[in-house]
């Protein structure tokens, strides 16, 4: 199985995400532009978007 | 001679018509069919001068054939590099057990023609001409027609009921009938899916059928027929939309979800139950002592 790396993180709120990992993190003002951002970003990194449902988006390579 | 050319030609024959290409089957370019004609011709050429050298106490023929065998393994590993060399390209990959399989069809299918070729070799060599001619030559189509009739890739229609079913998101995650087949964020690509996404449930009849469909190669074999036949909405900065194949770990069923190119769900279930069983990836714990009394 090959592995899975998350690409980049998109996060509306600050303190879910703890600096020091490895992918780059975008702060997004609001869901709006969460969703722009993240499909924006999808595309570019031919990731797949994921929604861990606590307003962190992750780009995710398969 | 004329044992040798019979068995020739009706060992060609007997290759061209197991040469069929349908859509998921590989040979569908003229030189495609080229390279295995002419590799049946020489498989039948080698199956008819056998029967001729050894009633002329020529035993040595039999190296030939031993020889034509080492030489036909090459055919698989042909099939192999090139359909292996393709994966990259493909939207949807065949997997790696599909291949295997096809390449162990092209590599039994030349076996066969020079089997055909034996036989029909032998009987006219056999046989006082001219009958000889037409029981041989007789004989080897009706073979070639039986093999062909009866070596076939049993299908996923033979050994699951398939039907429709639909997707439902439960907050990011997409489920059918409560498999869940993927996280999926972004309220713009879930209202994609679910706008033009189809899904399909396959239940497998037995325990036999559920262990074989688990396999990753069978999962992906599935996959990949049904985009060649419907088509995929996806390029390559759509992950997302990959056709994904999941099961349930109690029941042993399969959820399909798929975004066609031509969302018809009939035309879909068609396809999910012709796609063939990989030989190779065939379980039957049903057939052992110990696998029967867990079926109960």
């Amino acid at each position: 199985m090959e592995s899975e790396s998350i690409l980049v993180i998109i996060t509306l709120k600050r303190e879910l995400v703890l600096e020091g990992g490895n992918a780059p993190v975008f702060f997004a003002q609001d869901q709006e532009e969460q969703e722009r951002v993240s499909f924006v970003l999808s595309k570019i990194l031919k990731g797949m978007i994921h929604d861990l449902e606590n307003g962190v988006y992750l780009i995710v390579r398969h | 001679m004329l044992a040798i050319a019979a068995g020739t030609i009706t060992g060609t024959f007997a290759r061209l018509i197991m040469l069929r290409s349908d859509y998921r089957q590989y040979p569908s370019v003229p030189h495609g069919y080229v390279i295995h004609l002419a590799l049946g011709l020489v498989a039948a050429f080698i199956g008819a001068v056998a029967p001729p050298a050894l009633l002329a106490r020529r035993y040595e023929a039999a190296t030939f054939l031993a020889i034509a065998a080492q030489q036909f393994r090459d055919i698989r590993s042909m099939e192999r590099d090139s359909l292996m060399a393709m994966e990259d390209t493909e939207l949807v990959s065949r997997g790696s057990a599909y291949i295997e399989g096809i390449a162990r069809i092209f590599e039994a299918r030349n076996y066969l023609a020079m089997l055909v070729a034996l036989l029909t070799s032998t009987l006219v060599a056999l046989v006082p001409l001219p009958f000889g001619l037409f029981i041989g030559v007789g004989g080897g189509v009706l073979l070639a027609i039986l093999l062909d009739k009866l070596i076939y890739w049993r299908t996923v229609g033979e050994i699951a009921r398939v039907r429709a079913s639909k997707i439902t998101f439960r907050g990011a995650s997409m489920e059918v009938e409560g498999i869940v087949m993927a996280n999926v964020g972004g309220e713009r690509i879930r209202q994609l899916i679910q706008k033009r996404g189809l899904a399909v449930i396959i239940e497998p009849f037995d325990d036999n059928a559920s262990a074989t469909l688990a396999n990753l190669g069978q999962r992906q074999a599935i996959a990949h027929d049904a985009v060649a036949v419907l088509g995929v909405t996806k390029d390559v900065e759509d992950p997302e939309f990959t056709p994904l194949v999941r099961r349930n770990i109690e029941t042993g069923r399969l959820a399909m979800v798929l975004m066609a190119g031509e969302p018809d769900l009939e035309s879909l279930l068609a396809a999910v139950r012709r796609v063939p069983v990989i030989e190779n990836v065939v379980h039957k714990p049903l057939s052992t002592k110990a696998g029967r009394i867990a079926a109960d």
